[in-house]
């Protein structure tokens, strides 16, 4: 889940751009591949995005799927906020969205997030969607991977790894937010 | 947020907060495992020193549905008949470790005492005459889905008539409070013995005839009536209460269409409501019940969610 | 019991009216300063007021029975600190002092333990019960000499019980202080002023006419037996204009005002501190200006106290259960300065009248509210009237901690008291 909050201009470092959109573009569609031939088809498959990026991906993704299937997937969002294992340290969060499209029971759930970094989106991801049903199998797509994980967890697809410094800040630009496509790195002293 | 005493604790920002937090909450309800891990390792208590099997069952689901641990404590006639004051009583459960006190108490005030006693917070559900803002916010809840359904929202514009004993409802002083807050326009109906001293410094009109203020009203919030008023000489009997002041067959059928019917709990069937009233499709009474636990769920995570501003 | 005795000379004291003198006090009464021997003990007192000792109408001194909120000596205690030279102990103890055995045993208790002057009010009904008379004339014949009497705390409702108590106590020049507060209109339960206050905090109502309806009806009653009623703590307007009224006739009725009466207002209960719980109720601005011009013009005879301590547990309840009633000795004068004479509406000599000739002359008592010459017993309070403090509720000579003017800034004019020619309190 990539943290809302804008760049600090006061850096007086503007992040770079690493990935452009049309290279964004090309990751999507081969994650969409990979997603497809990993489930050999997209029967059972429920793509459940992570506010906030995730969930315009998990969109992206269904929608390359659709296209190559010729039938839409079911995709939802799934809310973590609280499952975070950080909730206390910090000030009331809002608490996002959750929509299930229907039961996942046996299904083939695959978490959308836009950066891999520590691991504990995706463990608190992991515990919201115990409480929701009981999966066949999860799997983890991420348009980023960027290192450093504090927790065992591992993607099945990935759209970039990239290397960074734990104090950089990894952000995932999106059309649908933020008005272009781009994955830029910044040394703000951010998380990311 | 400290503590939720009063409706007026609560700026637009805040209020709007909690009830859109409670439309996720209200989804927990239907899932497999209704089950959040919110409060997991919280205490909070609910010490009721007057029954209300409604209002503590509905924070102690609330409560639990968070993760937190969640006790019941009945105090009633307690304190007072043991010797014991109301202040060490609550010191004593407070050195317990306890992380939020769920208070419902027959005196006015008792809430706001206690919360300038206590490490703990404290979560005001029901304070003698004085104020229940909880259910002002299952009411806002429960009028917002039914705006939301009618294809209109927010309250600006809304009528909100509040009709019955004023004097002794802590509902409709947290109502008034937070419909100031939130922009609804609230009107008070209720016979002149009913009404508080100072009603009219409350900002909203206030009014005898019920029938104008059916005509114009978006939501008609009926209060329960005692029938133990009747004695202190607030009314002549159920008979005349009813047809000046219940929500009767002809009431329902008068009013403005796309109007909606709450009602606090418990209802006195046949005095402040008709039992056609009560059934009535427009009415959201089983609403409000079903919306109380997710707006409870939402002020305990407001409360508790966060580490910041919590025991200094 | 006073901390020194003998004889004492206090120079270049100011006097009520303006002049300046020295006082002598030697064997307990004032004497000429020039017999004064040459190495007497001194008190310099420039520009310090020297007035008469201040005489309280209506004390709860809570022995026999809450020796736990406040006892005969911690109360006179308060007392002395306060400037008051004499004190009458209410009724409402455990046991009632309903009996001359009773009213002997608080009596005692003064002569022993007090700092000032006790003296012992009776109940007009037996056990307070509002229905059956108390031994009113064994009372006053007692060695308590008991000349007031009050079912303070609760109101003889019974009209016929009052015109009863008013009679009987006409035989020995006896006075009954009411408490005034209909029942029905302001019962057990009603814990604040009915106003938009009460309403809006859901605090059961106090109407102000619970309280005049009673003075109505007792000034009447009073006209109809020729008695002395007197007032207690008036708090209302239309009560001032009622005795007003009463007064207009000849109707022989005294009344008093409390200094939270005159000082404090409803607003202040807002958080429900039940330190601001009192029975009659803080009332709004508009009674608290009735009540001020009342004791301006004379309406209102005296200032009472209503001392009234509470242990800390049986103030720790919610607002409508915890025990009504404030601290008042140690800041009586205080509030009386500030409010009356500060603000130019009352003098000095009007004060002296107000609070220690009045109420010593409503309660016959011999001795006290006298003025200062030679001859009279040497009662008298010295005041520093441009000394300010902020209250510190903790620096009590009362056992108890409710005191409604904590952290208040107020005048803090009392330098030292004299209790028959012994100093019982100095600064």
């Amino acid at each position: 889940m990539a943290d809302p909050a804008p760049d600090t201009p006061t850096s007086g470092i503007s992040p770079r751009v690493v990935v452009d959109g049309p290279e964004l573009a090309r990751s999507l569609a081969r994650m969409a591949h990979q997603i497809l031939e990993a489930n050999r088809g997209a029967d059972d498959l429920v793509l459940l995005g992570i506010p906030t990026r995730g969930v315009f991906l998990a969109r992206r993704l269904a929608a390359l799927i659709a296209d190559i299937e010729g039938r839409p997937v079911r995709i939802g969002e799934l809310d973590i906020t609280m499952y975070r294992d950080d909730l206390r340290a910090n000030p009331t969060r809002r608490v996002g969205r959750t929509a299930i499209p229907g039961r996942i029971d046996d299904a083939v759930v695959v978490l959308v997030d836009d950066v891999l970094f520590s691991g504990r989106t995706i463990t608190a991801a992991i515990d919201a969607l115990r409480d929701l049903g009981r999966p066949r199998a999860v799997r983890l797509a991420v348009l980023v991977d960027r290192g450093h994980r504090e927790l065992p967890i591992a993607a099945d697809h990935v759209g970039r790894t990239i290397q960074t410094a734990a104090d950089e800040r990894v952000q995932v630009r999106l059309s649908e937010l933020d008005g272009d496509d781009a994955v830029t790195i910044g040394r703000t002293g951010g998380k990311r | 947020m400290r503590h939720l005493l009063s409706a007026s604790d609560l700026d637009l920002a805040s209020a709007t907060s909690i009830l859109d937090v409670a439309e996720e909450m209200q989804q927990v309800q239907s899932r497999p495992v209704k089950k959040l891990p919110a409060l997991r390792g919280r205490t909070v208590v609910n010490i009721f020193f007057e029954d209300s099997t409604r209002t503590r069952t509905s924070f102690e689901i609330a409560g639990k549905w968070l993760s937190a641990d969640t006790i019941n404590v009945s105090a009633k006639g307690s304190s007072v008949s043991k010797g014991e004051s109301l202040r060490d009583t609550m010191l004593t459960l407070d050195a317990m470790g306890v992380d939020a006190f769920v208070i419902r108490h027959p005196s006015s005030g008792a809430a706001h005492q206690v919360a300038g006693w206590v490490q703990a917070k404290v979560i005001n559900a029901g304070d003698g005459q004085h104020e229940h803002p909880t259910q002002a916010l299952l009411d806002a809840y429960s009028m917002r889905h039914h705006f939301r359904s009618i294809g209109s929202d927010g309250f600006a514009g809304k009528k909100i008539a509040i009709v019955g004993d004023l004097l002794h409802s802590r509902v409709v002083r947290s109502n008034v409070l937070l419909q100031r807050t939130l922009g609804g326009g609230v009107v008070l109906v209720a016979p002149p013995t009913l009404l508080p001293t100072g009603v009219e410094t409350w900002g909203c009109p206030v009014t005898s005839d019920f029938d104008a203020a059916l005509a114009e009203a978006d939501i008609v919030m009926m209060l329960r009536v005692q029938r133990e008023r009747m004695a202190g000489a607030f009314f002549p009997s159920e008979r005349e209460y009813a047809e000046g002041y219940g929500l009767t067959e002809a009431r329902l059928a008068a009013m403005k269409p796309g109007a909606a019917i709450c009602h606090p709990g418990p209802m006195n069937r046949g005095v402040e409501i008709s039992s056609a009233a009560a059934d009535a499709a427009n009415s959201l009474v089983l609403d409000q019940v079903a919306g109380g636990v997710a707006v409870r769920m939402s002020v305990l995570y407001h409360l508790l969610g966060s580490d910041e501003g919590a025991k200094q | 019991m006073t901390t020194s005795s003998g004889s004492l000379l206090i120079t270049g004291a100011r006097l009520a009216d303006g002049t300046s003198t020295d006082l002598y006090i030697s064997d307990g009464v004032l004497a000429d300063p020039a017999s004064a021997p040459a190495g007497v003990e001194r008190i310099d007192a420039d520009g310090v007021l020297a007035l008469p000792g201040l005489v309280d109408l209506h004390t709860h001194l809570r022995q026999p029975g809450r020796e736990d909120a406040e006892t005969v000596a911690s109360g006179t205690a308060a007392a002395a600190r306060g400037g008051y030279t004499c004190v009458h102990a209410m009724a409402n103890t455990d046991p009632v002092t309903d009996t001359a055995e009773a009213a002997e045993y608080v009596q005692a208790l003064g002569e022993r333990d007090g700092h000032c002057q006790v003296r012992v009010v009776g109940a007009v009904t037996r056990g307070l019960g509002g229905a059956e008379l108390a031994e009113l004339g064994l009372m006053a014949a007692s060695s308590a000499g008991v000349r007031v009497f009050s079912d303070d705390g609760r109101c003889v409702d019974d009209s016929l019980v009052m015109r009863r108590a008013l009679t009987y106590v006409k035989s020995f020049d006896g006075v009954v202080a009411q408490h005034s507060q209909d029942p029905r209109l302001a019962g057990p339960g009603a814990c604040c002023h009915e106003s938009e206050y009460s309403g809006r905090l859901g605090l059961p109502g106090w109407p102000s006419q619970a309280e005049s309806v009673i003075v109505a009806r007792d000034v009447q009653l009073a006209e109809l037996t020729g008695s002395r009623l007197h007032v207690c703590h008036v708090s209302t307007a239309e009560s001032v204009d009622v005795v007003r009224w009463a007064k207009a006739r000849g109707i022989r009725v005294t009344a008093e005002v409390t200094p939270h009466h005159l000082l404090l207002d409803t607003p202040l209960v807002s958080d429900y501190d039940t330190t601001f719980k009192v029975n009659p109720p803080l009332r709004t601005a508009e009674h608290l200006e009735a009540v001020r011009e009342g004791l301006a013009d004379g309406t209102i005879d005296s200032v009472g106290t209503d001392h009234a301590p509470h242990a800390r547990q049986d103030k720790d309840h919610p607002f409508d259960v915890a025990l009504p009633g404030m601290l008042g000795l140690e800041q009586a004068l205080a509030v009386v300065v500030d409010v009356m004479v500060n603000t130019g509406r009352m003098d000095w000599p009007t004060l002296v009248e107000r609070m220690s000739a009045a109420p010593a002359r409503i309660g016959r008592v011999v001795g006290q509210g006298r003025p200062l010459v030679v001859g009279e017993p040497a009662n008298l309070v010295l005041v520093d009237p441009s000394a300010r403090g902020v209250v510190d509720g903790a620096a009590s000579a009362s056992r108890a901690r409710n005191n409604p003017y904590h952290g208040r800034d107020l005048p803090d004019p009392v330098v030292a008291t004299i209790w028959k020619g012994g100093v019982t309190y100095r600064r």
